[in-house]
């Protein structure tokens, strides 16, 4: 399985999803350019985190029109596994792949730390075969994961399950209807605030998230 | 040469924690009378364009594709003609 792990200036995250897909899972991983066109080749596609052009103007704002994003959109339609981790899921957002849109945390502090989600939905790629109701701990970092949607946009989303995560306990951002993930009304596309990539090995404190690539693989396998 | 103005502000409804802050701020300043607070952005662009029209329609469409988020945010625009060729 080919997985590109698309780096954007100021990506920060790259690394580690690179490093958990390579060594961890044994995948043809491989770290894509912002200004890569052809991602014809690859078989799931992931927008990892960090802070894509300085978070400048609103985050994810100006990465979405880096010249990859064509192909993004395009594997997205195709049906293509994407998951976007973080600043990764601001992109999709603001490229209307996902709906709604993230402001400021309420607290206004940048959160970071282990965070409980609970896995609500096992249609996408990156839940395939986990129980929903599922609890995974995760780690946050962002300052920016307050997820907003409009009343309407929020019926649309329940009444097509496509809450993928929610915060268990406290929710750290204030996000409507404690969303920590979404996806679009197909599944393909994931975008998630917590980081797999930061908690799956056991050194790394937490292996819950190898549990979203393991379902990756597993629904790639079954698919085959 | 044209310089545009863009204000840039969170819809009304939408939760505004930087608005809260500076509310809160100000209140511990002492300015009682403060009862709300939003904070949004100001944009400058200076363009080159054939008419006033032609630069307000194009600055429409960046604060339409860029500037602006319209799920959560509003922007207004101002268009003027000016001398010289870069914003001081």
């Amino acid at each position: 399985m080919r997985v590109a792990v698309v780096v954007f200036p100021g990506s920060n995250c790259d690394r580690d999803c690179h490093h958990v897909l390579s060594e961890v899972f044994g995948l043809d991983s491989e770290l894509v350019w912002h200004t890569e066109t052809d991602l014809s080749r690859f078989d799931a596609i992931i927008l990892p985190g960090g802070f894509s052009y300085g978070d400048y103007l609103r985050s994810g704002a100006i990465a979405r029109f880096s010249p990859v994003m064509e192909s993004v959109t395009k594997a997205a339609e195709r049906g293509l596994p994407v998951l976007g981790i973080c600043n990764g899921f601001q992109i999709l957002l603001e490229a209307g792949l996902l709906p709604g849109a993230m402001l400021v945390n309420e607290s206004l502090q940048f959160r970071c730390h282990p965070q409980e989600i609970t896995v609500e939905v096992d249609r996408t790629p990156f839940t395939f075969g986990i129980k929903p109701g599922t609890v995974l701990q995760l780690p946050v970092a962002h300052g920016e994961g307050n997820y907003f949607i409009d009343e309407a946009g929020l019926a649309k989303l329940e009444a097509n399950r496509q809450i993928v995560f929610r915060y268990a306990g406290d929710n750290p951002n204030g996000s409507v209807a404690d969303i920590a993930g979404i996806c679009n009304e197909a599944g393909n596309v994931v975008g998630m605030m917590p980081h797999p990539e930061r908690a799956a090995e056991a050194l790394l404190g937490s292996t819950d998230g190898q549990q979203i690539f393991r379902a990756l693989i597993n629904y790639w396998e079954g698919r085959k | 040469m044209y310089k545009a103005a863009i204000k840039v502000i969170l819809k009304p409804g939408v939760l505004d924690p930087q608005g809260k802050a500076v509310a809160s701020g100000l209140a511990s300043l002492g300015f009682s009378q403060v009862k709300s607070v939003r904070v949004g952005k100001y944009i400058e662009v200076l363009l080159d364009a054939s008419s006033q029209q032609e630069a307000a329609a194009q600055v429409e469409e960046m604060a339409k594709r860029l500037l602006a988020n319209p799920v959560i945010e509003h922007y207004e625009l101002t268009v003027e003609l000016v001398e010289g060729e870069e914003l001081v």
